[in-house]
């Protein structure tokens, strides 16, 4: 009897049990069915940034095929389609970069360790902070704006390579600073702190220390800015870059003693978005062409750019764990 | 027993300290750091006791707002190293610290032995092999290190990076060296070569360490310092204060009653 009611009350406890049990199974499924859903749609949303680019690509790969030859690389523009090429603009272009490039990267980073390391730490800082993350989201027309003003008419530089390069350069000066910093901020205060308790300067920590491990992330920086100053038209269309132009700027290194000229710093120029713009803007199919090979073209050297910013950070950041 | 001959190193004379939010960390601490001899900060967390310890190096330093009221006076120059015109580079250069979490710089064993030798501008090649050498013997890790110099330290074990570390702080021969809770991310085996070491550099310089673990301050120092909510509470010969505390607080956090 007593047996029985044991056996009996047992019995309940393990259906309670299993009962429970399969409460538990369904409300596991029903709240993973969420992680899957969102999977899907993530997925998807992740595919339309991509599939729309690879689609872009792949379309301006197809129009500009005709055009993928060494001449289109080593002529001029022409009235004919055919015969017209990119010489002078991407020459222009890496003239433009490098102006842009030793103008942005030496002030963008002085300016990134000077605001993360030195700037006391008050309502004025919190300021500058807050206007150059505001600068990086300017339209780039404004900068253009701002440089016609001051390059060619205030310093008269001219509508020149230097004027581009310096615009381009105060583009991508928010860039760099804000990615200076943020490599900054990622180092450890525990390795900040080993450094000055050995008895170091600010500026032994600084150059023993913090440059070195914050350069993967700099270098990132620097190399998306540069990237986006690549495809960049509008300012250097403001600043009166020329459309069509069939010569190239002095070369910078010369035959006769000290080997280096500047003076290709105040050649006219035009650079590849532009010249993708202006075939564009022709009635002649056959442009459209030379447009699209360009602008395939610009991409390829874009995601180029960017794939060296990631291979450089790996490298950097192999031997870094934290 | 505090022994009245034994010299004393350094001495924090009615020391308060105030974080830059206003809280007051310290309260009048007085007491003595003897040569040579290995003195623990005992305490629940957030006694202070760091904050104390980190006073002896001027940490406070690199954070604005933080400020120091009192004396640590360093024999036998009568330095107080807290004076606002004491450098806290000339104050690191003789005391120097070793950190809770092992923090060797992502470069190679040997440059961050170096490295204090550097910040000091010693380029003789020799005399810097020979100082790397020396710290390395000094804090148990040659015979483990000495055919990968050029090795990154990070691919050394947790105790090993520690002992890295000591050697670190040892290569520039400072007169006092902090520990703030060395073993406290280790192994008892890494826990128990660390106490060893400190033994034995007791011979050459004086030692303040944090700990929140009791046995090791039983363990390891010479005296031993309670601290609750920034006050010292007790302060006294280690065996004295574990065997016969005469503070009814103290007794009851070291039997374990309270923290």
């Amino acid at each position: 009897m007593e047996n029985q009611h044991i056996e009996a009350s047992h019995s309940t406890a393990q259906a309670s049990v299993l009962k429970n049990l399969a409460e538990v199974r369904a409300m596991i499924r029903r709240h993973k069915a969420n992680d899957y859903i969102f999977s899907i749609i993530g997925l998807i949303a992740l595919m339309i940034g991509l599939v729309t680019l690879l689609i872009l690509f792949v379309d301006l790969v197809s129009d500009g095929y005709p055009r993928f030859t060494m001449d289109f690389l080593s002529e001029f523009p022409s009235r004919r389609a055919a015969k017209a090429g990119l010489l002078s603009a991407w020459v222009g272009s890496v003239l433009v970069m490098t102006v842009t490039f030793l103008s942005a990267v030496p002030i963008g980073i002085a300016a990134g360790i000077y605001l993360e390391e030195y700037a006391p730490k008050n309502w004025l800082s919190d300021l500058i902070e807050i206007n150059v993350s505001n600068l990086a989201g300017v339209p780039s027309i404004v900068y253009g704006l701002l440089a016609l003003g001051l390059f060619v008419y205030i310093l008269d530089f001219g509508q020149s390579i230097l004027t581009a390069g310096l615009t381009l350069g105060l583009l991508i000066l928010p860039i760099v600073i804000v990615s200076t910093r943020e490599a900054i901020r990622g180092i450890p205060v525990a390795i900040r702190e080993a450094a000055y308790a050995v008895g170091a300067t600010k500026w032994q920590v600084v150059f023993h220390h913090v440059i070195h491990y914050s350069f993967g992330g700099i270098l990132t920086g620097v190399i998306i800015g540069m990237a986006r100053a690549l495809g960049e038209t509008a300012p250097l269309i403001t600043i009166g870059a020329l459309t069509f132009i069939a010569f190239l700027p002095p070369s910078p290194v010369t035959d006769v003693a000290p080997f280096i000229s500047f003076e290709w710093l105040t050649s006219g120029f035009t650079v590849m978005p532009i010249q993708m713009f202006n075939w564009l803007s022709r009635p002649d199919h056959a442009f459209h062409i030379n447009a699209a090979a360009t602008g395939a073209i610009i991409i390829f050297v874009t995601l180029l750019m960017n794939g060296t910013a990631i291979w450089l950070r790996y490298k950097v950041r192999k031997n870094i764990k934290w | 027993m505090i022994n009245a001959t034994t010299p004393i190193k350094a001495e924090s004379k009615d020391l308060n300290f105030y974080y830059s939010n206003g809280n007051q960390a310290l309260k009048g601490i007085s007491m003595p750091l003897y040569e040579n001899k290995i003195t623990a900060l005992i305490g629940p967390s957030g006694c202070g006791k760091s904050t104390f310890l980190r006073c002896f190096n001027r940490m406070h330093d690199l954070y604005p707002g933080n400020r120091y009221d009192g004396q640590i006076l360093m024999y036998p120059d009568n330095t107080n190293i807290l004076a606002s015109g004491v450098d806290p580079i000339e104050v690191r250069m003789r005391i120097s610290m070793v950190f809770q979490k092992p923090n060797p710089f992502p470069k190679s064993i040997y440059e961050n032995v170096a490295y204090g030798l550097r910040v000091r501008g010693e380029t003789n090649k020799r005399v810097m092999d020979d100082k790397v050498e020396e710290a390395l013997k000094g804090a148990a890790l040659w015979n483990e290190v000495k055919d990968r110099l050029q090795d990154l330290a990070f691919n050394l074990s947790g105790g090993q990076q520690q002992r890295l570390c000591i050697a670190r702080a040892l290569a520039t021969d400072p007169e006092i060296m902090l520990f703030d809770e060395p073993t406290s991310a280790l192994d008892p085996i890494a826990t128990a070569n660390i106490e060893e070491l400190m033994s034995e550099l007791r011979n050459k310089l004086t030692i303040l360490v944090v700990t929140h673990n009791m046995q090791q301050a039983a363990r390891v120092s010479d005296y031993t310092a309670y601290m609750y909510l920034g006050d010292l509470i007790e302060y006294g010969d280690t065996d004295m204060i574990f065997t016969r505390p005469s503070r009814k607080e103290t007794e009851d956090y070291i039997t374990g009653k309270f923290g």
